[in-house]
């Protein structure tokens, strides 16, 4: 029993069957990488578990419980986080408020009306902010506006804000997206880091196979709506249905 | 001071000097002198500076953090002052109940109002608060009559009941026999200054209200508004709902609205409908956005400079326009005041359109920016850094 099962799952947009029958287990503390052509239905997928899609059919259970019906903000206070393919962090913020959002969200939960107290007293915040913007190495950057910095800054400073909220599993959607090969590599080194410190289930969406190659223990190739296979890396490698849905039109 | 950071400190101190100096400073030039039309140091005009000073700081809560505009907030100033001259029928003129039921009954308006409307958000919110309020405005004038006393406006009538009047207590609002109308008035040689009751406890009422204002803006509930102003996908996507955080800001902003209602019946026993029209809500929309939506002091500075165009700069007539160029030719003279006519007097709005549009455009920051960049020029780029630390998110 994996940390995230899916099951069954369908989603229909109109005409478009988006999402057939998908079944998937995440198993807990793996990378798991979902990989497949445009328009196979992973961001679909994707937003099925975060709340933003209800599916048609089927069911989503994290840890036992089930995801279904209920708001982004309540699945994330259960423990899932999502990175998304373009950083969405608070441009006007600077970097330290930015993580003292999350903080504040894991300690207080979904909303507390705290309208009187001084953000500066809140010493344990401060704290649990400052810790995690070492973590990742942005600790110089603290007072910059985040809109001002790099792409690949506001990349890890997303990463660092949904990582201080401890989720138990992480969702990436084509974290690599748009990136030039060295910040590609400088996300990869950042990514392998942060499994390597803590207990934490990742399951990413990538079209970049470097990455995928380099990081995941398990994929799923989905392909119209439906998972094709689900194996280990070097299987998958020279699995004749994967190249075929990826290259099926060259070979005709 | 005062649980706030020294730069905070500051701020209030100065708005607390400048507001309680504020008859010298509103009365620069000797009363005889042909620019005393510019003193704007009159008990009335003054009143409605602080007032309108409490509305804009408190619609800045809502606009300037969460981006979330509402054309509406003149109801609330309504429903303030309707609740405060029924409070003066029915148990007499000391304002305290009537400001004290302006604040709750504004408060649950806008709870009820902000729940609906904040199921919506960009200008589909915008319209539905505005709907809200025209909505309110024609009820006044109609089913609500009984309630409103129509057209006419509510006021205090011989007949009602005033429980707790007595003959000794002034027959005008007053804070426990301090009427809210009586003035001393100091001459100091051709200069003279009004120091009107009922104006320094309006001024005392904004500051307390303007330091709470600081407090939510350094809170971490004002970090929540600016995030939801900045980035509602990664507020959801954090664990937060921002719909309980936008209504609290909501209904603190309409209380604020609540508030000034309340002490612009206090300071002048009647309530008219009108001041519920959408006119009204755009005034608090450019207050705000012309002193810099999001700043602290922006609204405050913003009210200052509107209600000063629409007393003072309304005055001026052909009559006075020729006494300042009788010094030309006549024919000159005339072609001046031909050019200048439709810029004062009753067109003072033209001016005060004119001057908003090139705010926006130059200075999206409002006024605040302004100064900001004078400051810059003054103390040359080395301070380039602090000065954006007055926490201006510029107005979108």
């Amino acid at each position: 029993m994996g940390i995230l099962e899916i099951k069954n799952v369908g989603k229909r947009f109109g005409g478009l069957q988006a999402l057939g029958d998908v079944n998937l287990s995440v198993a807990e503390n793996t990378v798991h990488a979902i990989i497949g052509p445009n328009g196979a239905g992973k961001s679909t997928l994707l937003n099925c578990l975060v709340g933003k899609l209800i599916p048609d059919t089927g069911s989503v259970t994290f840890q036992g419980q089930s995801l279904l019906g209920r708001s982004p903000h309540e699945i994330n206070q259960m423990g899932v986080s999502r990175v998304f393919q373009t950083p969405e962090i608070f441009a006007d913020l600077t970097v330290f408020e930015n993580v003292m959002i999350p903080c504040f969200a894991h300690r207080d939960g979904s909303f507390k009306l705290n309208g009187i107290s001084a953000i500066r007293g809140q010493n344990d915040i401060k704290e649990m902010a400052e810790a995690i913007l070492m973590d990742v190495n942005m600790i110089d950057k603290r007072d910059m506006t985040a809109s001002s910095m790099s792409r690949g800054d506001k990349r890890r400073l997303e990463m660092a804000m949904c990582l201080v909220q401890e989720p138990k599993l992480l969702l990436l959607d084509e974290p690599t997206a748009g990136m030039a090969r060295a910040d590609t590599n400088n996300t990869i080194d950042l990514l392998k880091e942060i499994k390597e410190k803590r207990d934490i289930t990742m399951a990413i969406i990538e079209h970049d196979m470097h990455v995928v190659f380099s990081m995941a223990e398990r994929i799923t190739v989905l392909a119209q709506g439906t998972p094709l296979v689900e194996d280990t890396p070097e299987n998958i490698k020279g699995h004749p249905k994967v190249r075929e849905a990826y290259l099926g039109e060259a070979q005709v | 001071m005062l649980g706030l950071e020294k730069k905070d400190t500051s701020l209030l101190i100065i708005v607390a000097i400048l507001t309680m100096c504020a008859p010298f400073i509103l009365n620069p030039f000797p009363t005889g002198s042909a620019m005393a039309q510019f003193n704007a140091g009159y008990p009335d005009l003054m009143q409605r500076f602080v007032i309108f000073g409490i509305f804009a700081i408190g619609f800045n809560i809502l606009f300037g953090l969460t981006g979330y505009l509402s054309f509406g907030h003149a109801a609330f100033l309504g429903v303030g002052s309707y609740s405060a001259v029924w409070m003066f029928k029915l148990l007499g003129y000391n304002i305290l109940p009537g400001i004290v039921l302006s604040v709750i009954t504004s408060g649950v308006f806008a709870l009820l109002i902000g729940y609906i409307s904040l199921r919506r958000s960009g200008i589909y919110f915008s319209i539905l608060t505005l709907a809200f309020a025209q909505m309110s405005f024609a009820l006044a004038y109609s089913v609500l009559t009984p309630l409103t006393n129509g057209e006419t406006g509510l006021q205090v009538y011989n007949s009602d009941p005033q429980y707790f009047h007595s003959d000794a207590l002034p027959n005008i609002p007053h804070l426990f026999g301090q009427e809210m109308q009586s003035t001393f008035k100091l001459e100091l040689g051709a200069w003279s200054f009004d120091f009107n009751t009922g104006y320094y406890i309006c001024a005392l009422i904004m500051l307390v209200m303007f330091y709470l204002a600081i407090r939510i803006f350094r809170s971490p509930f004002g970090l929540m508004l600016k995030a939801i102003k900045t980035n509602q996908t990664r507020l959801n996507y954090t664990g937060l709902n921002p719909r309980p955080y936008t209504l609290a800001a909501f209904v603190i902003s309409g209380m604020y609205a609540g508030l000034a209602g309340g002490l612009m019946a206090s300071m002048d026993p009647l309530a008219g409908a009108e001041r519920m029209q959408w006119t009204a809500s755009g005034e608090v929309v450019l207050m705000t956005i012309l002193g810099g939506a999001g700043t602290l002091i922006g609204p405050v500075l913003g009210a200052g400079f509107i209600k000063y165009f629409e007393n003072i700069f309304s005055k001026i007539n052909d009559t006075v326009l020729h006494q300042w160029f009788a010094f030309l030719p006549d024919g000159m003279e005339d072609f001046l005041i031909v050019i200048i006519h439709p810029f004062v007097g009753k067109g003072w709005h033209l001016t005060l359109g004119l001057l908003f549009m090139a705010i926006v455009i130059f200075l999206p920051g409002g006024l605040v920016e302004g100064g900001q960049k004078i400051a810059q020029k003054f103390r040359g780029s080395k301070a380039k850094d602090d000065t954006t630390a007055t926490d201006s998110t510029p107005a979108e």
